[in-house]
């Protein structure tokens, strides 16, 4: 008699409760797209916000609402914006993989000390007081972007330049901000040909400062003049997709080596 | 004065989380943040006023007249799992970030043992259907005070000069047990 009371009381009020969680669950319901959760899940989950949103989640939100396309994760490869893109049921537009590139050669060789810097060893202090370098353009050494760098994906060389290893570099572009100098930029894996100076002195100034400044001499450009231009005294690439593969050994020929393709120690 | 007496001890002396050191986990899991730290205190509050009087109606209307009183622990459970779930229905629906900032903590009350406490507490002491509502509110008050100045004192703990080991919940659980010693000192207030 007991246990039949007990389990007629318990199962009442079981299911006198479960019937209120229903009536309020049809009341309180949200509505949540799944396709939500299965973007997240894709996503590299860095939260690096490199995309432009708060986070992976709020990054995967955007996309199934529309707002974004599955290949602005700058930090996902091309196989994430495939998986995205089929999660989704649209196609994905290729995704160039780009990576940060250094546009400086001034190692501790190359480039002049202006004195001995013995302050706080940050480029952001010395950039402040004009920075230990001769140069006002260049390289500070000091390797702000590599502690910057979320992936590891950067290191100080022995000559002082930070060297970006692409195989890790992900384009979130934490660097390109952290460089007082704006030395970094993102750039297609696919372009070969890099001006590596920033200088815009003129020649002879930025000759006496660096050794591997630009000069603005226009070997370069007269190689190759639908594609290369020299603008303030600095030799500028308008479209690197327009130099032609044959002409590289002729704009190699720069005297100070300021633009070319990357060497192995530029590479990592 | 009975009322007042039973409100002011569930707040200040007899505080279920610095003197019978009940509900833990959310008090040191949501206390980073005093904003999320005041919600947490208030859905604990509100699920602990509605407990009290879910339980006492319970436990007076039902168990005690067909004398089945060791049924108690499991329809408390029962009626806290629920009242959870409502809660967390209600949340997620009224405001997003707020459900997203109480994360797992949020279900998590359904196993705050100082919910718990408090209905087992309520019927042990015998108290009457007011004195349960009083003592239900006010015990959520002082979980949601004791989690306030938690939130409040780690969140100037950030800036501080912590020892590295004693960095995250070292330091908190140190805090919290400070805590609790400076509460002893209202023990007494009421005789």
């Amino acid at each position: 008699m007991e246990v039949l009371l007990s389990i007629i009381t318990m199962g009442a009020m079981g299911f006198l409760f479960s019937l209120g969680l229903v009536i309020a669950y049809r009341k309180l319901k949200v509505y949540e797209d799944p396709k939500i959760e299965q973007v997240a899940e894709i996503l590299p989950q860095a939260n690096c916000g490199a995309c432009g949103y708060a986070g992976c989640r709020a990054f995967a939100e955007a996309v199934v609402k529309g707002e974004a396309t599955p290949n602005s994760c700058p930090v996902g490869d091309a196989e994430v914006v495939k998986q995205i893109a089929e999660t989704l049921g649209v196609t994905a537009a290729e995704v160039v993989k780009k990576v940060a590139r250094l546009h400086c050669r001034g190692t501790h060789e190359a480039a002049k000390n202006r004195g001995v810097y013995i302050g706080i060893s940050t480029c952001d202090a010395a950039h402040l007081i004009g920075g230990n370098k001769q140069c006002s353009y260049g390289c500070l050494h000091f390797g702000d972007c590599a502690r910057a760098c979320p992936f590891d994906a950067i290191y100080m060389s022995e000559e002082g330049l930070p060297v970006v290893i692409e195989d890790k570099c992900t384009a979130c572009g934490k660097c390109v901000e952290a460089c007082p100098r704006n030395l970094f930029e993102l750039h297609p894996v696919s372009q070969g040909i890099i001006v590596f100076c920033r200088s815009r002195d003129r020649g002879p100034v930025s000759r006496k400062v660096c050794k591997n400044a630009c000069i603005a001499c226009g070997i370069c450009s007269r190689a190759c003049p639908e594609a290369i231009v020299i603008e303030n005294n600095l030799a500028k690439i308008t479209d690197y997709k327009k130099i032609d593969p044959e002409k590289i050994p002729e704009i190699e020929k720069c005297p100070t080596d300021s633009i070319g393709r990357l060497k192995k120690e530029d590479e990592g | 004065m009975e009322l007042v007496a039973i409100f002011i001890s569930a707040i200040l002396i007899n505080n279920f989380v610095l003197y019978y050191f009940l509900g833990i986990c959310p008090f040191l899991g949501v206390s980073k943040k005093i904003d999320s730290a005041f919600s947490m205190g208030l859905a604990v509050t509100f699920v602990m006023t509605i407990t009290a009087v879910v339980s006492w109606v319970i436990n007076h209307w039902i168990l005690i007249p067909h004398e089945l009183d060791y049924l108690k622990i499991v329809s408390f459970i029962l009626v806290i799992a629920s009242l959870v779930q409502l809660v967390e229905m209600f949340i997620r629906k009224i405001s997003p970030p707020l459900y997203q900032a109480l994360g797992i903590y949020l279900p998590l009350i359904t196993t705050n043992c100082a919910i718990m406490g408090l209905a087992l507490l309520a019927a042990l002491r015998d108290y009457g259907f007011a004195e349960t509502v009083i003592f239900g509110f006010a015990s959520g008050l002082g979980f949601t005070l004791a989690i306030i100045i938690m939130a409040g004192i780690r969140e100037q703990l950030d800036l501080a000069d912590v020892p590295e080991p004693l960095k995250g919940p070292a330091i908190a659980l140190i805090v919290a047990g400070i805590m609790a010693l400076a509460f002893m000192g209202f023990v007494g207030m009421i005789k």
